[in-house]
């Protein structure tokens, strides 16, 4: 065999295997769609939106409120962590670029940002659950914010560090001071990839169960009264699909697929800004 | 393509000194890479710094406009005096400096916004101007950098789909649209095509007769053409400085007559 085909061989192996494993792993996640979309689509109509959570076996109903619930929280978590994570991120690739203490900060977002939600969930619970004796949207808006900070931190510091020191330099020279390279030039240029983060937090945040479940818990009723306990799409789908009745757990599937095309559509938004960056660039 | 600058003639009226430059010492950190510098920079001439890569050319140019003070671990000491003012001095205001200074960088470095903002951008930082006089600010500014024609018909475009010799143009009308004093040209046309170059050498020499100008340049043809003064630097010092003329023809210092004459650098 010579050293060329001996590499040839080789190459045709690696390249085997690692199709292979793309092959596997896109299975499994084409089946999961499809069983998603197979059990989902039933019995989807209007109702699903315009009315509350049924009881048990009384095949009427929809999810109005949990989705009601899951908009005002997510909504507000957003609201929240949006201005938050900018202004850390931006201290983080600005100000704090060379600092040891910025070094240390950047490691404990990382580490937030991997944290198991559940956690956040139970750190709630403590600060705001306990001491207000209910559980509250309040709270279950809180514990998102507290997920998405650390998503929006990153992404922004990541975007703000692609900018070129020659951009900031250029705007420098103009005599521009320091928060208006920052403001009209930094921003600008990390603009789409900013926005693009927050759309991420928001898939991220919209998808959680665990942190919900120790502070919104779950409404079956309609009720936009954030100090209360508050309907939520994730909480009412593990309580759904673990139940014994039929058409709860066909409700549980309506609102998994609901959730998954929401985070779907949050996802290409936030692909096509980032795309949309790299062709002005261009 | 031949120099207008060269035919100007240096003595034409009464040489200003505009920048006197006295034991400049620049640090990165703990290494010097300016080891007590002292040179006058003349107004409304050009001077040409020359000299191998790393010979801290650039690091002087930008002492000129303090750039070098955004990063924490640089600093200068000794005198820059422009106008009489020591600008290394503690009470000096960066940003109103960098107003009288202006500077254009290797690379075009457009703002991610319109062709028109790009020279707004900086005369608002510095003026409450209306609206229509923006309109003329920016025009002239566009004007006297060469740009206008091609350019006045998008102004709303982004200054990022202009190709890079107009982008480099576009800096300095953004540079000299604040009416500064001095502009500092930091290899301006080296990333450019021998097309935008000359476009680049025409402006500079047309811009000579308003503004103290220092360019940095690898390019020993360009210093020739576009400079009434060189400077020549090698390892953090300056070796020689004089005419342009007499640089080139008549060279004083063994390491200056190696470099012009091409057998280093």
């Amino acid at each position: 065999m010579t050293l060329q085909s001996r590499r040839r061989a080789k190459n045709l192996v690696a390249l085997a295997f690692a199709t292979a494993a793309s092959a596997f792993g896109l299975f499994w996640l084409a089946v999961i769609l499809w069983t998603l979309l197979y059990n989902g689509v039933t019995g989807l109509s209007p109702v699903l939106v315009t009315e509350a959570t049924p009881p048990p076996g009384s095949g009427a109903g929809g999810l109005g409120n949990a989705i009601l619930g899951s908009l005002l929280m997510n909504g507000l978590a957003i609201l929240v962590a949006t201005p938050l994570g900018i202004l850390a991120g931006t201290w983080l690739a600005e100000y704090a670029r060379h600092s040891k203490f910025g070094e240390v900060v950047r490691f404990l977002n990382d580490i937030l940002l991997s944290a198991p939600s559940i956690i956040v969930g139970l750190f709630v619970y403590e600060l705001m659950v306990v001491p207000m004796h209910h559980f509250s949207g309040w709270a279950g808006a809180v514990a998102l914010a507290i997920i998405a900070i650390p998503v929006i931190v990153r992404t922004t510091q990541d975007m703000l560090m692609l900018v070129p020191s020659s951009l900031r330099e250029a705007a420098a020279a103009l005599g521009a001071p320091r928060w208006r390279v920052i403001t009209s030039v930094a921003y600008r240029a990390a603009l789409s990839g900013i926005l693009t983060g927050v759309l991420l937090a928001l898939a991220r945040v919209s998808g959680e169960t665990a942190p919900l479940l120790f502070t919104a818990l779950n409404n079956q009723f309609w009720s936009s009264d954030m100090n209360a306990p508050m309907g939520n799409l994730p909480v009412v789908i593990f309580q759904f699909a673990l139940s014994p009745y039929d058409d709860w757990q066909q409700l549980a599937w309506n609102g998994a697929l609901l959730i998954t095309v929401a985070i779907l559509l949050t996802n290409i938004a936030a692909r096509m800004l980032a795309a949309g960056k790299k062709s002005s660039r261009g | 393509m031949e120099s207008k600058s060269m035919q100007r003639p240096a003595a034409e009226a009464a040489e200003v000194e505009k920048i006197q430059i006295k034991d400049l010492r620049f640090y990165y950190e703990d290494y010097e890479a300016l080891k007590g510098v002292t040179l006058t920079l003349h107004d409304k001439r050009v001077t040409a710094f020359i000299g191998p890569s790393g010979c801290g050319k650039s690091t002087l140019l930008r002492v000129l406009n303090r750039i070098y003070a955004l990063y924490p671990r640089q600093h200068a000491t000794g005198e820059v005096l422009l106008d009489g003012r020591n600008l290394l001095s503690k009470d000096i205001h960066v940003d109103s400096l960098r107003a009288q200074v202006g500077m254009v960088f290797q690379k075009p470095t457009p703002f991610p916004m319109s062709i028109y903002d790009n020279i707004a951008f900086g005369i608002r930082l510095h003026e409450r101007v209306p609206g229509s006089e923006m309109d003329d600010r920016v025009e002239s500014a566009l004007r006297r950098a060469a740009l206008w024609d091609e350019v006045k018909d998008k102004l709303k475009a982004s200054g990022l789909s202009l190709s890079g010799g107009q982008q480099q143009r576009l800096c300095i009308a953004r540079a000299i649209a604040i009416k500064p004093s001095v502009l500092l040209l930091d290899e301006p046309a080296s990333a450019l095509d021998p097309i935008s170059t000359a476009k680049i050498e025409e402006l500079i020499a047309e811009l000579a007769s308003d503004f103290c100008i220092a360019i940095v340049t690898h390019n020993l043809q360009q210093a020739a053409r576009c400079s009434d003064y060189v400077a020549f630097m090698y390892l953090g010092e300056l070796i020689e400085f004089g005419p342009t003329e007499r640089i080139f023809s008549n060279p004083g210092h063994p390491k200056t007559v190696e470099y012009v004459t091409g057998r280093f650098g």
